[in-house]
């Protein structure tokens, strides 16, 4: 783990002229298609640091908020910025783990090798997180005969081969044995806990529990309530977010 | 551009520079099929390459194709049977000089049914005029080759204009002999052919030859070198080789000595000086 | 029809005894479909990812061509090959008329669209699940395209197939620009076209089985080739 920020020590002083990512803005998003908006003036800040866990019902708008963050499609309306950059330009600074890994139809190393190459990353770094996500013994499967559980960590290995400052997760865990939610967990805390911004949707009130510092509770294309962790799971301060966590089912 | 990048590449998988046909001791004859499919080749050409060293290639195609062909200087020898337009080709000075060669006849082959009984004749037109009369089928190549010229003039001095029955009686395969032999056979109507290739023919069935005789069917071949005035590239000595030795008296032996079942299937009849 | 038990026993019989004449001209049919093959491989498979990935004006235009091409007549391609290539045409110089290497260039024309258009296909359907991995890698087109090519090997071998299957089939193309030269550009194909000409059909048909078990054997390797463990699993 030391020589990982090792790493991070040398790409950073790589790169010294760039400002970090964080805060984020958004101010009045908006994102429809033909019906009505499912992002509809969504307003939120971010701070500099920790695991950000966004939560909220079915429809609320928590995947395609990562994809705008990501950069990966274009609002309706409204403004996001990264520290002063669009999205489009902070996605090579980030990384985005999909609910459904894709993976390439190859060995679970070449799945790695291929951000290697793409990325220009130091190789020795590849073997340092197959090592942490439990993988390095399967380096020579083919990444397509992978347990679910296995695949996601070797998704989640592959986003962190390009040391990302910005490390989003779209419910990562949602179809995974519970022993393999707690290995992703534990990897995303490590990677917390070495300086990347976590933003991490979830359906899994206890895996928020476990790791927000803070909660982003959307409801209708809306940030309800935007809370400390030690405050939200208590006591939410909005109603839909009281009734979500009590089990009812908010539209 | 995109061709050049074609050559390149092909020329690399394949490891071939120009082929062949780049080599000096080969040239290149465009020729009438009946010539080739009897055989004739294969007996003459071996003789040919051992006394000279020249390597022959042949194109077999009808002789409308294979002039067309030659007047794009595809080719360094002509080798053909159809009078008029080889003495055309050489006074558009496509041609040094046309030279007989050889001669065999054509003649008409029916089926055994016979549906316009003309089974026996020796008269072309008449028999021409019999089946055109009955409606028999006919099956013509239809495709400017020496036989579709010499079978339209055999038309024109019978007085029938076979144009008229095109698609009911008279079947235009646009093919060559043999697969119009093989289409008159299947739709059992007559067919008019050289007789080297009716000989050297394997899916006759009941088929039989119906007309011969006539003098009016009499089939010329004759050599010519293509002229370098016209194509630079032809390879004017060897192609001269070859046409020299096929009218020299070793060469209208060796054609004379080829035969199918003891029969012999061209008759030489180059002038000797 | 006795002329298929005749074509069976021929054909073995031509198999067994051979004859350097068969494997002359079943080599050269390998040579040259194989050749164009590749070279069509090697240029319509970058086309079809390029045009799998990219989007601009036109493309709907484009795609109706390629795919209209694959139905090009191979005596058509003949004939344009022919004239570029005779000693009149424009490319006369190279004197390639009537040379196997005339032959690879028109049946590469003639399968490069089906190659191309293909594999559009098949690398488009692929990219469609992997399109948001890869921009979130922020990956440029030609890695893009590296990375289906890759992925793709194993359909687009089926492509590579199919087009070799119909340059080795076909017979119009390689008849016009070889001209069925003994010993020197004769095929497969073309050997067939000759001795039906002739009439000997049982030959005629042995040759032509000769020909489709020598696409059995070629498919036979190259699916023996591909490894067993390649079957999708999750998704």
């Amino acid at each position: 783990m030391s020589e990982l920020t090792a790493f991070r020590t040398q790409a950073k002083a790589a790169s010294p002229a760039l400002s970090p990512l964080l805060p984020l803005e958004v101010r009045g998003l908006r994102l429809g298609f033909g019906g009505a908006p499912v992002l509809d003036g969504l307003d939120l800040r971010l701070g500099a640091s920790g695991c950000t866990m966004v939560m909220g019902p079915n429809g609320a708008g928590k995947s395609l908020l990562l994809k705008l963050l990501h950069g990966l499609m274009a609002p309706d309306a409204g403004s996001l910025s990264w520290n002063g950059s669009p999205p489009g330009q902070a996605t090579v600074r980030q990384a985005l783990v999909f609910q459904k890994p894709v993976l390439l139809r190859r060995s679970v190393i070449a799945n790695m090798d291929f951000v290697v190459r793409a990325r220009g990353v130091d190789p020795a770094r590849r073997d340092h997180l197959l090592q942490e996500v439990g993988l390095a013994h399967k380096a020579r499967q083919p990444a397509r005969q992978l347990s679910g559980g296995e695949a996601q960590r070797l998704a989640l290995a592959r986003a962190l081969l390009t040391d990302p400052e910005v490390l989003l997760l779209d419910e990562p865990t949602a179809s995974l044995d519970p022993a393999s939610v707690l290995v992703i967990e534990r990897i995303v805390a490590a990677a917390r806990d070495r300086g990347t911004r976590i933003i991490f949707v979830t359906h899994d009130i206890g895996q928020a529990r476990r790791m927000a510092d803070d909660v982003v509770f959307l409801h209708r294309g809306r940030v309800a309530e935007h809370s400390r962790a030690s405050a939200f799971f208590p006591t939410p301060s909005s109603a839909a977010a009281r009734d979500y966590l009590n089990g009812k089912i908010v539209v | 551009m995109l061709t050049s990048r074609f050559l390149t590449s092909s020329a690399l998988v394949l490891g071939l520079t120009g082929g062949a046909m780049a080599q000096d001791t080969s040239i290149l004859v465009q020729s009438t099929t009946s010539t080739a499919n009897s055989g004739l080749y294969d007996h003459l050409l071996p003789l040919f390459t051992e006394k000279t060293g020249i390597q022959v290639n042949v194109v077999a195609v009808g002789t409308g194709q294979a002039i067309q062909n030659a007047q794009n200087c595809d080719a360094d020898v002509l080798l053909v049977h159809a009078k008029p337009a080889e003495e055309k080709f050489v006074a558009e000075g496509y041609g040094t000089q046309r030279t007989d060669l050889m001669y065999n006849d054509f003649v008409v082959v029916g089926p055994e049914a016979d549906p316009a009984g003309v089974t026996g004749m020796t008269d072309a037109e008449a028999a021409l005029a019999k089946i055109a009369e009955a409606g028999a089928l006919f099956a013509s190549r239809g495709d400017d080759s020496g036989t579709h010229k010499k079978e339209l003039a055999l038309w024109q001095a019978a007085g029938v204009d076979p144009a008229t029955g095109s698609g009911d009686w008279y079947r235009e395969t646009g093919s060559g002999m043999g697969a119009t032999l093989n289409a008159g056979i299947g739709m059992g109507g007559y067919v008019l052919t050289d007789r080297a290739t009716w000989i050297s023919f394997d899916n006759k069935q009941d088929y039989t030859i119906a007309v011969e005789g006539d003098t009016d069917m009499f089939n010329q071949y004759g050599v010519i070198p293509v002229n370098p005035e016209k194509c630079p590239e032809v390879k004017i000595e060897a192609a001269q080789d070859f046409a020299d030795w096929l009218v020299s008296a070793e060469g209208q032996a060796a054609i004379a000595d080829y035969t199918i079942d003891g029969q012999q299937l061209f008759f030489p009849n180059a002038p000797q000086s | 029809m006795h002329t298929f038990t005749e074509a069976f026993s021929l054909a073995l019989a031509l198999i067994l005894t051979g004859g350097s004449d068969l494997y002359q001209i079943v080599g050269l049919s390998l040579q040259v479909s194989l050749g164009a093959t590749l070279v069509a491989c090697a240029l319509g498979l970058p086309l079809g990812a390029l045009v799998a990935i990219a989007r601009f004006r036109g493309r709907n235009l484009l795609l109706i061509v390629m795919n209209a091409l694959m139905g090009l007549p191979p005596v058509v391609v003949g004939l344009l090959v022919y004239l570029q290539l005779s000693r009149s045409g424009p490319l006369g110089f190279l004197g390639l008329l009537y040379t196997p290497t005339a032959m690879v260039i028109a049946q590469t024309i003639l399968i490069t669209p089906i190659i191309a258009a293909l594999s559009r296909q098949v690398l488009e359907d692929l990219h469609g699940e992997y399109a948001e991995q890869f921009r979130s890698l922020c990956l440029r087109p030609a890695q893009v395209m590296g990375a289906l090519l890759w992925d793709g090997r194993h359909a687009l071998l089926t492509v590579g197939l199919a087009g070799f299957g119909r340059a080795v089939a076909e017979v119009g193309a390689v008849m016009i620009v070889g001209g069925n030269i003994d010993h020197l550009t004769r095929v497969m194909t073309t050997a067939i076209a000759l001795e039906t000409s002739k009439g000997d059909l049982p030959l005629a048909l042995a040759l032509g089985l000769v020909l489709l078990g020598l696409a059995l054997v070629i498919n036979g390797a190259v699916q023996a080739l591909r490894p067993a463990a390649q079957r999708p699993v999750h998704v």
